[in-house]
């Protein structure tokens, strides 16, 4: 197998690393570092730095071996971390990324930002700790040590289930009992013998030793180690530096630099597998899942199509316990299978607002303005492939807010209202649709403001468009209202790239917005494969599905709550509200569907902010459905949204709200005719000619 | 004509080509046989609101939401009905799947190129252009549809159009 065939595992792997090691770093309290999150920032620099070296990445190599070293120190105490330590060590990760990148596109790193980092990282040791750290001060250092750390790898095959030989230099009884336990963890201890100053334990492990020493390194310095591989057991030999395979990743590589490299195959080998294993997770392929979600589909539905079979054998008297027994065992076993398929493709939120604070962090610190984010509904759970796709729109959007939302801290005192600006990301299920909002305390928007830029770039734009409209005119190209251009934003460009981004996901941006108050951009997304819970309804002899984050309630229409308009409509007062009615059957044309409101069943739902009441037979229940898509194969419904599989293996068809209301109005004005129109695109069959 | 020539000429140059024989009424027509997917019974049919009267609705095939569409009512046939014999053509065209029915699958049949004849200016029902040609097998006439035209046509209402919505 080629090495290549890694590189992509470990760009993966050290891009979780990466954002692992920002996330602990954004939360790290500089004033009580915790000591636990400390040792994840530094065991993530740790393993990227291995496999940097085994890939041959020496730039991203080196970087990540100061970083190391510092973080290093701030574990061990002897370096006190600052706010402002911590936005270099934030630097620095961003450049290792950088480089991560431009070897990811077969690029060389940025010298130049490599070598300033570099500095930067040397300089904190000196001033901090008085130390030059053992990483290289110039370029020149790097090639020379180019192969250095691969060549571990050699010996760590040959220890494979071998016997090794660990030496405990200087630890205290206290720790070495602890270390010990470590080891028997690890394999089989077979004698220890020795005092504080050398104690030597052999060690029969399939581990490598630098496994070993990985984890050995939690409690002492590396330094303190000594393993050394013993050919079958034999005897016990005290550890000669030459042969020394110690030499640890988290020690300086150039000691090894005169090592001869190891074959790439064999370096490649170990990496990628011990990677795999530390996460405990694989990477399958879309594809291939997708297959598995149809498949339990099917095997759902043939499992129905038995238990119907089994309940008729019952009507006929022909009873069977164990078969029957067998059956529910079968059902319950294909319910959670499907569930548990079903949970592969979809993602929590929080992969994506995980990157948040940092992004406002690092906005608000250059606009200086103060800033509180707040996340909600992490765990709403995305299709992985929007999940991918909405990271960069949704930046872009809480950059904006950032800019020109919220106001300077100063500006914000003035007007009553706390310093901090408050900035909110919310995920969540709505009406078949998966809304996220980004939402500030800010200025808001000038309606009057935008109406005048809007004009002065030759916009076609009047004082009668509603206030939705005149909002969206910021995802005009070329539209900026910002008094003066930021590095953050107001360029203009941008804003329609997002919107652009986002309808082509098949979803909408809304904005909401007042002045003086903040303002609240709405993206909202259609399901693709996500799950919905819905309520099953009855119309006729048809079965509908109702998103059940839509439904508010039902309840059984009297004649006095009713109340006709002017035309068709007809509007039902609940609660000293009154909404309109929408009767499924007339929208879509059921046949055999009870006609008389006060004998069917009002379902008051929701949909954009508006509420409505849907007359329907008879409800049946909730459950969870999977969302199909009707556009595959199909075309777009008007009144539905997609479709989803019962257990009967027939189609029901999910029901769009607002679709249904525009649909229900649309067809009272045209006197219920099916007739073709621009805006809502009805089906006629074409004149012969 | 053009069209129907250049099918001609095209099936002139590839070698032999395979049909599946359909019956619609009391005629025979035939579609490419790369194009089939499977065969299978008219079952479980979720009907579409609003939607033109020979699109039946949508079906479930194996986890695929596939539309239906009957051939027989956008053919204006008289006898129109659903039974146990009823079939339904699952077929290929456009990175889609769509189901036709049909009175009848009766077989599969070779044609070489001679046998191919150019599709004549048709009637109302049928433009020439989603024919191929017509196929001549000794007292037999076979229509052949481009099966991929008629389906992606903007008449049969399946596709979205771009300018729609």
């Amino acid at each position: 197998m080629d090495i290549a065939d890694f590189f992509d595992t470990f760009f993966e792997e050290a891009e979780e690393l990466l954002s692992d090691m920002e996330q602990h770093l954004l939360e790290l309290d500089v004033d009580d570092p915790d000591s636990e999150q400390l040792n994840a920032i530094f065991r993530a620099a740790h393993s990227i730095k291995g496999g940097a070296g085994t890939f041959g990445f020496v730039v991203l190599q080196k970087t990540t071996h100061i970083l190391e070293n510092l973080l290093d120190y701030a574990r061990k105490g002897e370096l006190t971390l600052r706010a402002d330590l911590v936005d270099t060590f934030l630097e620095a990760k961003d450049i290792m990324h950088e480089q991560l990148d431009a070897y990811r596109s077969e690029e060389e790193p940025n010298q130049e930002a490599f070598e300033r980092i570099c500095q930067t990282l040397q300089q904190i040791a000196l001033d901090e700790i008085g130390q030059q750290l053992d990483g290289p001060a110039t370029p020149a250092a790097v090639a020379k040590t180019s192969s250095a750390p691969a060549s571990k790898t050699e010996e760590e095959e040959h220890a494979a289930d071998g016997h090794l030989l660990v030496a405990l230099l200087n630890v205290d009884d206290k720790d070495r009992i602890l270390l010990v336990e470590e080891l028997e963890q690890l394999g089989e201890v077979q004698s220890q013998s020795g005092d504080a100053k050398r104690y030597e334990v052999i060690l029969k492990s399939s581990d490598s030793a630098d496994d070993i020493e990985a984890v050995m390194c939690f409690i002492i310095e590396p330094d303190q180690i000594e393993i050394k591989t013993i050919e079958g057991g034999a005897a016990v030999e005290p550890a000669s530096p030459e042969s020394d395979v110690s030499a640890p990743a988290a020690q300086a590589p150039t000691e090894n630099a005169t090592a001869k490299p190891a074959p790439a195959k064999s370096a490649s080998k170990e990496k990628p597998k011990k990677a795999v294993a530390e996460s405990s997770s694989i990477r399958v392929s879309v594809d291939k899942v997708d297959q598995i979600i149809n498949l339990v589909g099917e095997l759902i539905i043939t499992q129905s199509m038995l238990d119907q079979t089994v309940s008729d054998l019952e009507d006929q008297s022909v009873s069977n316990s164990s078969l029957q027994n067998g059956m529910s065992l079968l059902q319950r076993n294909a319910r959670d299978l499907q569930e548990a398929v079903m949970s592969i493709r979809m993602i929590p939120m929080e992969f994506v607002f995980s990157r948040f604070p940092r992004v406002v962090r690092d906005t608000a610190g250059k606009l200086g303005k103060e800033i509180e984010l707040i996340t909600e509904g992490k765990s709403t759970e995305l299709d992985k492939s929007l999940v991918e796709r909405i990271t960069d729109p949704l930046t872009h959007l809480v950059r904006n807010s950032l800019d020109h939302g919220v106001e300077m801290p100063d500006v914000r005192e003035a007007i009553g209202k706390p310093r901090v600006g408050k900035l909110t990301l919310s995920a969540r299920h709505q009406g078949g649709n998966i809304l996220i909002e980004v939402r500030d305390d800010g200025a808001g928007m000038d309606r009057d403001r935008l109406l005048a830029k809007a004009r002065e770039n030759g916009l076609n734009v009047s004082e009668t468009m509603s206030d939705e409209d005149v909002f969206q005119l910021i995802f005009a190209p070329g539209f900026s209202t910002a008094k003066e251009v930021t590095d953050v934003s107001g360029r203009g460009v941008g804003m329609d790239v997002v919107k652009r981004n986002i309808q082509s996901m098949g979803g909408r941006v809304e904005i909401q917005s007042k002045l003086g108050e903040g303002t609240n951009t709405r993206i909202v997304l259609p399901l693709t494969l996500a799950i919905l819970d819905g309520m099953s309804i009855k119309v006729g002899g048809e079965t509908f599905i109702l998103p059940l984050s839509t439904v508010l309630e039902s309840l059984q229409p009297s004649k006095d709550d009713m109340y006709a308009m002017a035309g068709d409509d007809v509007v039902i007062k609940v609660r000293d509200e009154y909404l309109p009615v929408i009767a499924i059957h007339e929208v879509l044309d059921v046949a055999n569907a009870i006609t008389d409101p006060t004998k069917s069943i009002a379902v008051i739902v929701q949909g954009e902010g508006r509420r409505y009441a849907m007359l329907v037979d008879e409800l049946i229940g909730q459950q969870q459905v999977v969302v199909k898509n009707l556009e595959d194969n199909y075309r777009k419904v008007p009144g539905i949204s997609a479709a989803t599989i019962l257990g009967d293996g027939s189609v029901a068809l999910i029901l769009d709200i607002t679709g249904l209301h525009r649909l229900s109005r649309y067809k009272k004005e045209a006197g219920k005719k099916v007739v073709n129109n621009q805006n809502f695109k009805f089906y006629k069959e074409a004149e012969p000619s | 004509m053009s069209q129907a020539n250049s099918g001609a000429v095209l099936a002139a140059e590839a070698e032999n080509r395979e049909f599946l024989v359909f019956s619609l009424g009391e005629e025979e027509y035939a579609i490419d046989i790369l194009k089939v997917q499977e065969i299978r019974g008219y079952e479980n049919v979720t009907r579409i609101a609003n939607a033109p009267d020979f699109i039946k609705g949508v079906t479930n095939l194996r986890g695929v939401i596939v539309p239906i569409v009957d051939l027989r009512i956008k053919f204006h046939l008289e006898n129109v009905e659903y039974g146990g014999q009823t079939v339904v053509i699952v077929v290929n065209v456009a990175d889609r799947v769509v189901g036709i029915v049909v009175d009848g699958v009766s077989d599969v049949m070779t044609l070489t190129p001679d046998q191919i004849k150019p599709a004549p200016e048709f009637g109302v029902t049928l433009s020439s252009d989603f024919l191929s040609g017509l196929g001549s097998l000794d007292d037999r006439m076979l229509v052949l549809v481009d099966i991929d035209k008629l389906l992606t046509s903007e008449e049969m209402a399946l596709v979205d159009s771009t300018s729609s919505h």
